[in-house]
C-alpha cells in the first residue's frame, strides 16, 4: 500500500466546497484509490453526494445519543458510500451552543483511534468556512493533511477567506508538514474571475490547480443527491472534475508554505481589477444615485 | 471561655465544650432552616432503600463521588517517574494545584508541576505565548532536564496543539533546539487518570524513538502504571529484579520523587528512569505492563516499534505473582531463585495459618481497573468473596475480565461487577446488600460512617493514614502485608463486636 495521503479543502462558507470535494473524490475513486471523508462542518453535508443521502448520523450525534464518544463502535459511524468510498461525519452542536470545534478534535481522534484510517489511500477532510479556531485547524496539525486545498472564487469574501486560510496554514507549515496545495476557483461567473484568481495564487505562492466553469449540471446532480461524476459521467463537467482529481493527485508532495498578504495589499489587488471601489467612487457612485432618483421624481 | 493559654485545647475537643455545642444548637433551630430531625432521618433511611437503589442505578445525567480522577493526574504521576522531569501542564492554573495537591496529600512529599496559566485572554488567542514563556521560565527556573507537557481541558476545548507550540518555542528560543520536551494531549473530560498516564508514557516514548532505527537487545522495559504504592512497590519490584539477574528498566520510576529523605538538602528532584537510559529502551526484547489499563495505547506503540509485549494486572497475590515472575523468567532466560520461591511458601503458610478467619469473608473493591481485577484475585485466593467490584473507570470490555476471573473460583460465583458506577451508587449497593468490608481508597470513610462497613484502604489516593505507600502490596512480600492489613481489621472488629463484658466477652479472646 503506497503511503497515506491526507487532503484537505478549506473555503468560505457557500463556495462549493462540499461540491467541489465530493466530485473530486468520485473521480479520485475511479483511478483507484481507496478513500475516507472525514467531514468536518456541523452542518454535516460533506458527503451527501456521496453517500446519495439526506443526511449522514454524524458522529458526536451518535456519541451524545451512546453517552460518551468511548461507547462508540467505528461501524457505527462509518458508512459506505459510491464506488466504496468511506463517509464520516464528525457533526457539532447547535448553533449558538457549545463548542464545534471541539468536537472536530473529538471526532477525528475517535475515527484515529478505531481504525478508519487503515485500508485507506486518501484521507480527506471537508472543513468549513474559515481557520475560526484551534479545533478546525485540527486537519492541519501535524501528521495529518499534508497539503490543503483552497476552494474560493472571484467573489471578494472569498478572496478574503482563501488569504485567511493561508494564514491559518502558516502558522502551522513551520513547525509541521502541511502545506497549501493550491487554489481551486468554483466559477461564479465574476468579472476577470480566471485572472483574480491566478493572480490571487501567485501571491499567495501557490499554483491555480484548476478553475472549474459553472455548469448547470451540477445542480441538476446535487439535487438528486449525487455526484456529477455519477449523474452523468459522460457529461463535460465530469471531466473537469476528472481534471482536478488527477491534477491533485499529482500533485502529491508539491505543496508550498503560502506568503499571505496584508489586508492592504488585498484591498489594492481588488482595487486594481475593478472588483472593489475605492471610498471616493464608492460615494461619488451614491451621490450620483440619489441625484438621479430626485430627477426622476421631478 | 474554655480556650486559655495555660491549656490550649484542639479545635475537636473545644467544639466539645458548652459554649460551642450551644451556640451550634441555636444555629441549627434559627438560621438553618433544617426540615426536622425525623424528616431527615426518614429519607436518609428511604435512600438505603432497594427502591432507591434501582432509581440511583438507572441514573444517565449525573455523578456522584466519582471513584477516579482525570487525565492530567495520571500524565504528571508519568512524568515524574523520570529524571529531573518537570510536569507543564499547559491550560489553567487551578488545574495543576490540584495535581499536586492530590498528590502530596497521599505520598506527604511536595510535589512539583507548573502550569501555563492560561486566562481568558488566552483562551481567546490561543496559548502560545503562555508556552513560550512558560517553557522559557521553567527551563531556567528550575533547570529540568526534561519537560512533559500535558494538557487541562481549556487548552483542549480551544484546540491548541503542542506539537506546534513546543516547536515554535524553540524557534523563539525559549528552550534549546535539543532540549527533551515530550507531550500528550490529555482531554480531562474523556477517560481517566489511567488513559493520562497512558498516553503521556506513549508520548514520552515516541519523543526518543521516533525516527530510530531499533537493534534488538536483551533487556526487558517494565511500566508499572498508575500506582499509589509506587515507593514500596518499585523498590520491591527491582529487589526482585536483581534477585533474578534480570537485565531490565523500570520505564517511569517515582519512588524516590515521592519519598526524599530529610537530611538537610531539598531535592526538587529525585531518582526515576535516567534521561539517557530512554532511547536504548526501543532496543529492548519486551516492554511488560503491570497494569494493562494504563498503557494499553503504550504497549500497541512498543509492539508497533517491534518489541513483545506482555500485560498484568496490578501484580498482587500468589497468582498474579506467579504469572509475572513466571513471564520474566521466560523472557529474560533466568531462573527463578530458591529465595523467591521460599517467599511464596511463606505466604501461602501465611494464608493457611489465617483461613480460618478470612474464609467466606465479603468484600466491596474499587478502584482502578487493574487494581479492582488483583484485589479480587487475591480475595479469592484467601477464600473471601468479592461481592461488589466497581471500577468508575472500568470499560464494557474491563467488565468482560472481571466476569472471566470471578467465574474461575467459587468464591466469585456471587460476585457483581460495576463498571463506570461512582460512590453514590457502591453506597445504595452496599446498603441493600452488605459486604463485611470494603476495600478502597480514604474516600470510603464515608460510606464506613454511613454504612458502618470497616474500610481498608489499599488504594490511591490514601490521605487520612500516613506512609503505607512506604511498604510494597506487589510480590509474595506484599502479599503478606495486604494479608496482614486485611487481618488486622478483621481481628478489629471481632474484638470490637466482643468487648463487652458479660454480654459479648464470651469470644474475647487472648489467642486468635
Amino acid at each position: 500500500m503506497a503511503k497515506l495521503r491526507q487532503i484537505a479543502f478549506y473555503g468560505k462558507g457557500g463556495i462549493g466546497k462540499s461540491t467541489t470535494s465530493q466530485n473530486t473524490l468520485a473521480a479520485l475513486v475511479e483511478m483507484d484509490q481507496k478513500i475516507l471523508i472525514v467531514g468536518c462542518d456541523p452542518k454535516a453535508d460533506s458527503t451527501r453526494l456521496i453517500l446519495n443521502t439526506k443526511l449522514q448520523d454524524t458522529v458526536l450525534h451518535l456519541a451524545a445519543e451512546a453517552g460518551s464518544v468511548e461507547d462508540l463502535e467505528l461501524e457505527q459511524v462509518m458508512k459506505i458510500g459510491y464506488k466504496g468510498i468511506k463517509c464520516t461525519e464528525s457533526g457539532g452542536p447547535e448553533p449558538g451552543v457549545g463548542c464545534a470545534g471541539r468536537g472536530v478534535i473529538t471526532a477525528i481522534n475517535f475515527l484515529e483511534e478505531n481504525g478508519a484510517y487503515d485500508d485507506v489511500d486518501y484521507v480527506s477532510y471537508d472543513v468549513l468556512g474559515d481557520v475560526v479556531c484551534g479545533g478546525f485547524a485540527m486537519p492541519i496539525r501535524e501528521n495529518k493533511a499534508q497539503e490543503i486545498y483552497i476552494v474560493m472564487s472571484g467573489e471578494m469574501m472569498a478572496l478574503y477567506a482563501a488569504n485567511n486560510i493561508a494564514k491559518g496554514i502558516l502558522k502551522y507549515a513551520h513547525s509541521g508538514g502541511v502545506r497549501l496545495g493550491g487554489l481551486i476557483c468554483n466559477e461564479r461567473q465574476t468579472d476577470k474571475e480566471l485572472e483574480l484568481a491566478e493572480e490571487l495564487a501567485s501571491r499567495l505562492g501557490c499554483k491555480l490547480i484548476h478553475f472549474v466553469p459553472r455548469d448547470n449540471i451540477v445542480q441538476h446532480a446535487e439535487l438528486r443527491r449525487m455526484t456529477v461524476i455519477e449523474y452523468a459521467p459522460e457529461s463535460k463537467q465530469a471531466g473537469e472534475y476528472r481534471e482536478l482529481a488527477r491534477k491533485i493527485h499529482e500533485n502529491s508532495g508539491k505543496g508550498v508554505i503560502p506568503t499571505p498578504i496584508t489586508m492592504e495589499e488585498l484591498e489594492q489587488m481588488l482595487l486594481d481589477f475593478g472588483i472593489m471601489k475605492t471610498e471616493e467612487q464608492q460615494l461619488a457612485d451614491l451621490q450620483a444615485k440619489e441625484a438621479a432618483k430626485a430627477a426622476a421624481a421631478h | 471561655m474554655p480556650q486559655s493559654a495555660e491549656k490550649v485545647l484542639d479545635h475537636a475537643p473545644l467544639f466539645r465544650e458548652p459554649e460551642y455545642t450551644d451556640m451550634l444548637a441555636r444555629k441549627k433551630t434559627e438560621f438553618e432552616c433544617m426540615p426536622a430531625d425525623a424528616k431527615v432521618q426518614e429519607i436518609s433511611d428511604w435512600t438505603k432503600s432497594w427502591e432507591y437503589r434501582e432509581k440511583n442505578l438507572a441514573r444517565n445525567a449525573l455523578v456522584v463521588n466519582p471513584a477516579k480522577a482525570c487525565q492530567p493526574l495520571g500524565a504528571v504521576f508519568a512524568a515524574a517517574g523520570f529524571e529531573k522531569t518537570m510536569s507543564f501542564v499547559h491550560g489553567s492554573q487551578g488545574c495543576v494545584a490540584y495535581y499536586r495537591s492530590h498528590l502530596s496529600r497521599h505520598f506527604k512529599e511536595p510535589s512539583s508541576a507548573v502550569s501555563s496559566s492560561m486566562t481568558e485572554d488566552a483562551a481567546v488567542f490561543g496559548g502560545l505565548n503562555n508556552m513560550i514563556d512558560g517553557l522559557a521560565n521553567t527551563y531556567s527556573l528550575y533547570q529540568p532536564k526534561m519537560i512533559a507537557v500535558s494538557t487541562t481541558c481549556m487548552a483542549e476545548v480551544i484546540g491548541d496543539d503542542l506539537h506546534s507550540f513546543i516547536e515554535n518555542s524553540r524557534k523563539k528560543n525559549s528552550i534549546p533546539e535539543d532540549f527533551s520536551v515530550p507531550f500528550a494531549h490529555t482531554p480531562a473530560f474523556v477517560g481517566s487518570h489511567v488513559d493520562g498516564y497512558d498516553n503521556m508514557m506513549k508520548g514520552i516514548l515516541e519523543s526518543f524513538w521516533k525516527g530510530k532505527t531499533r537493534a534488538p537487545g536483551a533487556q526487558i522495559n517494565i511500566i508499572p502504571g498508575f500506582d499509589g504504592f509506587v515507593v514500596g512497590n518499585n523498590r520491591e519490584l527491582k529487589r526482585i529484579l536483581e534477585l533474578m539477574g534480570v537485565d531490565y528498566k523500570i520505564l517511569s520510576d517515582a519512588a524516590d520523587q515521592y519519598d526524599t529523605p530529610a537530611d538537610g538538602e531539598f531535592r526538587m528532584y529525585d531518582g526515576g528512569t535516567r534521561i539517557e537510559d530512554i532511547e536504548p529502551a526501543l532496543n529492548a526484547k519486551a516492554t511488560i505492563s503491570l497494569q494493562q489499563w494504563c498503557t494499553r495505547k503504550t504497549l500497541d506503540y512498543c509492539q508497533e516499534s517491534g518489541q513483545d509485549t506482555a500485560s498484568f494486572h496490578y501484580p498482587l497475590g500468589v497468582g498474579a505473582t506467579d504469572e509475572l515472575l513466571m513471564k520474566i523468567s521466560e523472557l529474560s532466560g533466568k531462573e527463578i531463585p530458591a529465595e523467591i520461591e521460599k517467599e511464596r511458601g511463606r505466604l501461602i503458610d501465611a494464608m493457611a495459618d489465617s483461613q480460618a478467619h478470612l474464609h467466606g469473608k465479603k468484600y466491596a473493591i474499587y478502584g482502578d481497573p487493574d487494581f479492582v481485577y488483583a484485589m479480587a484475585r487475591f480475595v479469592m485466593e484467601t477464600g473471601g468473596e468479592p461481592t461488589h467490584c466497581l471500577a468508575t473507570n472500568g470499560t464494557a470490555k474491563w467488565d468482560e475480565q472481571m466476569k472471566e476471573l470471578l467465574a474461575s473460583s467459587p468464591f466469585g460465583a456471587k460476585a457483581q461487577v460495576w463498571a463506570g458506577k461512582d460512590l453514590w451508587h457502591l453506597r445504595s449497593l452496599l446498603a441493600t446488600e452488605p459486604t463485611d468490608f470494603i476495600i478502597g481508597s480514604s474516600y470510603a470513610k464515608y460510606l464506613e460512617r454511613d454504612l458502618g462497613i470497616p474500610l481498608i484502604r489499599l488504594t490511591f489516593p490514601i490521605f487520612d493514614r500516613h506512609h503505607h505507600h512506604r511498604f510494597p502490596v506487589w510480590g509474595y512480600q506484599g502479599g503478606l502485608r495486604v494479608l496482614t492489613t486485611l487481618l488486622d481489621k478483621v481481628f478489629d472488629v471481632l474484638d470490637r463486636e466482643t468487648i463487652n463484658p458479660g454480654v459479648t466477652d464470651f469470644s474475647y479472646d487472648l489467642t486468635r
